[in-house]
């Protein structure tokens, strides 16, 4: 589609106060499916800053959570655009429905907005040399932009962008501004230092928990101790006479605590008696995993997709493999415990703090305080992780409701037990996988899934690569609240899918590459109905992985795991190296090979494939949430297990494929495959095969 | 509420606050030292860590009361201009993602180095117990790596 000669589309260029200029595109957004919106969907995005000083500033866009975009949006601008990557400012945008979707998830900051900033970039760039060319009575085409200049070619004058900048606002809007040549990057695909890290380390204020403003009041707010339970009587007399200690607010089902200091706070919260009533089921984890049981034995009612007969394989088969596993309830614990700043005075709301939704909470203020949308401003400050855990707006519709009853700006802070008890979590699932095995031949394969809250999993890759494939699946009733966990679904489908493929070659004395690379053999040659990849590019990362650990020619005391998943447009395999120390395994080394289209950034690219890696071993390893009676069992670090220095890799080896395709997304596709290429390598190494979820215990 | 006087990154500062308020919270709500953070209240997960008398200190655990005249570092005082060999390292190594922990991950590294000027990779996984929710725990242990070697051929 050439979008830039739709009517709806062009660069619009307008003075800013202060005297400063600012360009912004405007084209449909990219990322809506529903067609019904596509005319609200014409929003102009506003992403470049001349200052009066001649500085430039790129605007990011998303919410940045530790992925990196706050870096990489950027240089996709700075690219086209121009300019020295060392000279120019960076800012987070504040929510604005110019920009677009401005959500942190799904993997889709880069995905979404790659091609767009280019021409964004590219079109600035244009205007600022064609405003040169008429200066100087030249043809523009004589002329070149770089490092923030126009120069003439050949007699050799200059002009910075700031110095441009008047006249550029003059100039006409390219309707097809030239990008450049991919040969001709200068920074993308270039190590890029995160644009934050200066800042990250010497310790300012950067974060939400950081904000404090003239009259704020640090507000705790005790929330219900269990689910199914609700609140009752309130006796706040102790907790007024806390020191420091200022309101007591009781919203519907938790009490806020307000108070001159996040400690005087605490322990105004902590003095509180309040009595909760049990009104609804107290549930256990045990009953959960049990009620999976039963389930998964008759036999989940969805059916996800069945190719072939599974059951008349299963008749044929000389074995039939047939395995439970099992997957724990997990908390986000993203480091920055949650918070909100809010300040609801005259009808007017200003909210500031971590979410990845910034659009989403501010529609739920607007429903709950009855506050038109106009009157609310959100702003996003940098996040201390997010995981999933802040696409839900419970935390900042909280701070906007305390500050609203208070009359008063509030600063919301949770503690680590108030993130574990009242969370999100990823669901508990049990998974029953069955093979239809020959002697040296897999006839059929049917997975079954259960688990809180959605019925419907996915597919993995033997779909479309098998004559016989059944999935089905069934959702669990609780009322334990789900909801996204990075790489939701595929984190754990991933895991038990790879192990049980690795349980498959094991039974048939297959190798574990040579056996996958067998299946996209046959997905490419001869598909069975609907394929959800390509098994080229999955074939690549998988060769490229034995490639670099030299699959095949293990040295000795080392063991390996492979595992492979492909997830948010990306390809990911990993090999998972473990030494045996005092018996146990350690893991030792990762090599992971992806295919994600063009990487932006080398830095940050690697930093989120071994940060993946290492978050999903730490969550193959250590962690798990119990509920008993409703409530959570493990309530901090203490019990909520987490891996140390010691339980990380002490190298992780990254290669991406060389790509000239459009980015795909990266913040999460490496997670899914480690914990099954880590179960794999401790089978190598101990001949225990892990089919339940953390692995530390059962060391 | 009581009167102390702490010395923080070579100052002395008064500050007035329940005697069982953790050093944390005065340093972040009273002096509006921010830099150190918190993380979960109970000294484990080390993102409050500060340097005490050149030892690492989880903060969060540690009443204001219980201070005395020892001598509290905070990121903010690491160094002047963020030049500490392991800051540069960091910068370097392009450590962080999300950042959050990384103040906390610093001071935990700055008191090794004290000690251990060196340190060897078993002597970094004891010394290095702080929690990193993103994963960067292997760019932190060559950033250790890193900037011992500045340090040692200065
Ligand atoms: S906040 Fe002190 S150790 Fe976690
Ligand atoms: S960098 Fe995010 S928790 Fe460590």
């Amino acid at each position: 589609m050439d979008f830039m000669n739709s009517r709806r589309n062009f660069l619009k260029v307008s003075a800013l106060t202060g005297g400063g200029i600012l360009f912004g595109l405007v084209f449909p957004s990219f990322e809506t499916n529903d067609t019904s919106t596509a005319l609200a969907d014409y929003m102009p995005n506003i992403y470049i800053k001349i200052k009066p000083d001649g500085k430039i500033v790129l605007m990011a866009p998303n919410p940045e959570i530790g992925q990196g975009v706050k870096t990489s949006l950027p240089i996709i601008i700075a690219e086209e655009l121009g300019v020295d990557w060392k000279k120019i400012e960076v800012e987070l945008a504040p929510l604005d429905n110019r920009y677009g979707r401005q959500t942190a998830g799904g993997s889709g900051a880069i995905r979404g907005r790659y091609a767009d900033l280019r021409k964004m970039g590219a079109a600035a760039r244009e205007m600022f040399v064609n405003a040169a060319a008429q200066i100087w009575s030249v043809s523009a085409a004589d002329c070149i932009a770089d490092d923030g200049m126009v120069i003439h070619k050949s007699s050799g004058k200059k002009l910075s962008y700031g110095e441009l900048a008047s006249k550029a606002v003059t100039m006409q809007i390219p309707a097809n501004p030239t990008l450049k040549d991919p040969k001709d990057f200068k920074y993308i695909g270039t190590r890029i230092t995160d644009v934050d890290v200066h800042s990250i380390v010497t310790g300012k204020p950067l974060f939400g928990i950081d904000t404090r403003r003239e009259g704020m009041l640090f507000a705790m707010i005790a929330r219900s101790p269990a689910y199914g339970k609700t609140l009752g009587n309130v006796d706040d007399t102790k907790a007024r006479k806390v020191n420091g200690v200022k309101n007591v607010i009781k919203l519907k089902n938790s009490v806020a605590v307000l108070a001159t200091s996040t400690w005087a706070a605490k322990k105004g919260r902590d003095a509180l008696v309040i009595q909760w009533n049990t009104t609804g089921k107290l549930e256990n984890s045990s009953d959960h995993f049990a009620g999976f049981k039963e389930i998964l034995e008759k036999g989940p009612t969805t059916v996800g997709r069945n190719d072939g007969d599974v059951e008349i394989a299963k008749q044929k088969a000389t074995k039939v493999l047939d395995v439970y596993y099992e997957i724990p309830t997990l908390s986000h614990c993203q480091m920055e415990p949650l918070n909100f700043f809010a300040d609801v005075r005259d009808g007017k709301v200003e909210l500031y703090g971590p979410t990845q939704v910034p659009d989403q909470l501010r529609n739920d203020v607007a429903e709950k305080l009855g506050i038109n949308k106009d009157n609310i401003t959100v702003v996003v400050p940098r996040q201390g992780g997010g995981f999933g855990r802040k696409l839900m707006t419970d935390n900042g519709v909280e701070a906007a409701l305390v500050s609203a009853a208070a009359q008063s700006p509030v600063q919301v802070q949770w503690t680590r037990e108030d993130d574990m008890q009242n969370d999100f979590y990823r669901p508990a699932e049990m998974y029953r996988y069955r093979a239809a095995l020959t002697a040296n031949e897999l006839l059929a394969w049917h997975q079954s899934a259960v688990g809180i809250g959605r019925g419907i999993r996915g597919d993995s890759y033997v779909a479309g690569a098998m004559v016989n494939y059944r999935s089905d699946s069934q959702g669990f009733n609780s009322n334990t609240p789900t909801g996204w966990w990075r790489a939701p679904g595929a984190c754990t489908m991933a895991y038990v899918a790879e192990s049980f493929f690795d349980e498959i070659c094991l039974e048939l004395k297959k190798d574990p590459v040579a056996f996958r690379l067998d299946f996209f053999k046959k997905a490419k040659d001869a598909p069975v109905g609907r394929l959800g990849y390509d098994p080229i590019k999955y074939k690549t990362v998988v060769e490229l992985v034995a490639k670099m650990s030299n699959w095949g020619t293990t040295p000795t005391g080392v063991y390996r795991g492979f595992a492979t998943w492909f997830s948010f447009g990306s390809y990911a395999a990993q090999v998972v190296e473990v030494k045996l120390e005092d018996g146990k395994p350690r893991v030792t080394k990762v090599y992971c090979a992806v295919y994600c289209g063009r990487v932006i950034n080398l830095s940050g690219a690697e930093n989120q494939i071994q940060g993946a890696i290492v978050d999903g071993i730490n969550h193959a390893m250590f962690p798990k949430v119990t509920f008993v009676d409703g409530a959570v069992q493990e309530t901090n670090f203490n019990t909520y297990n987490f891996l140390r220095m010691y339980d990380a890799p002490l190298d992780i080896e990254v290669k991406f494929v060389e790509s000239d395709e459009a980015p795909t997304g990266l913040g999460e596709p490496a997670l899914p495959p480690i914990a099954a290429a880590l179960g794999n390598a401790i089978f190598a190494a101990t001949g225990k095969r892990l089919r339940r979820l953390p692995f530390a215990g059962q060391l | 509420m009581a009167k102390y006087s702490l010395s923080i990154n070579g100052k002395i500062m008064s500050v007035e606050a329940d005697d069982d308020t953790p050093l944390l919270w005065v340093l972040r709500d009273n002096l509006n030292l921010v830099g150190t953070k918190f993380g979960c209240g109970v000294a484990q997960c080390g993102a409050c860590t500060v340097d005490l008398d050149g030892e690492a200190l989880r903060s969060c655990v540690l009443p204001v009361s219980a201070v005395g005249k020892r001598k509290v570092v905070t990121i903010e005082g690491l160094s002047e201009d963020g030049d500490h060999p392991l800051q540069k390292a960091w910068e370097e190594l392009d450590v962080s993602q999300c950042g959050y922990c990384q103040s906390g991950q610093l001071m935990a590294a700055s008191t090794l180095l004290k000690s251990t000027p060196d340190p060897t990779d078993q002597q970094i996984d004891e010394a290095m117990t702080n929690i990193c929710r993103c994963g960067t725990q292997v760019r932190i242990r060559k950033a250790i790596h890193l900037a011992a070697k500045k340090l040692n051929t200065k």
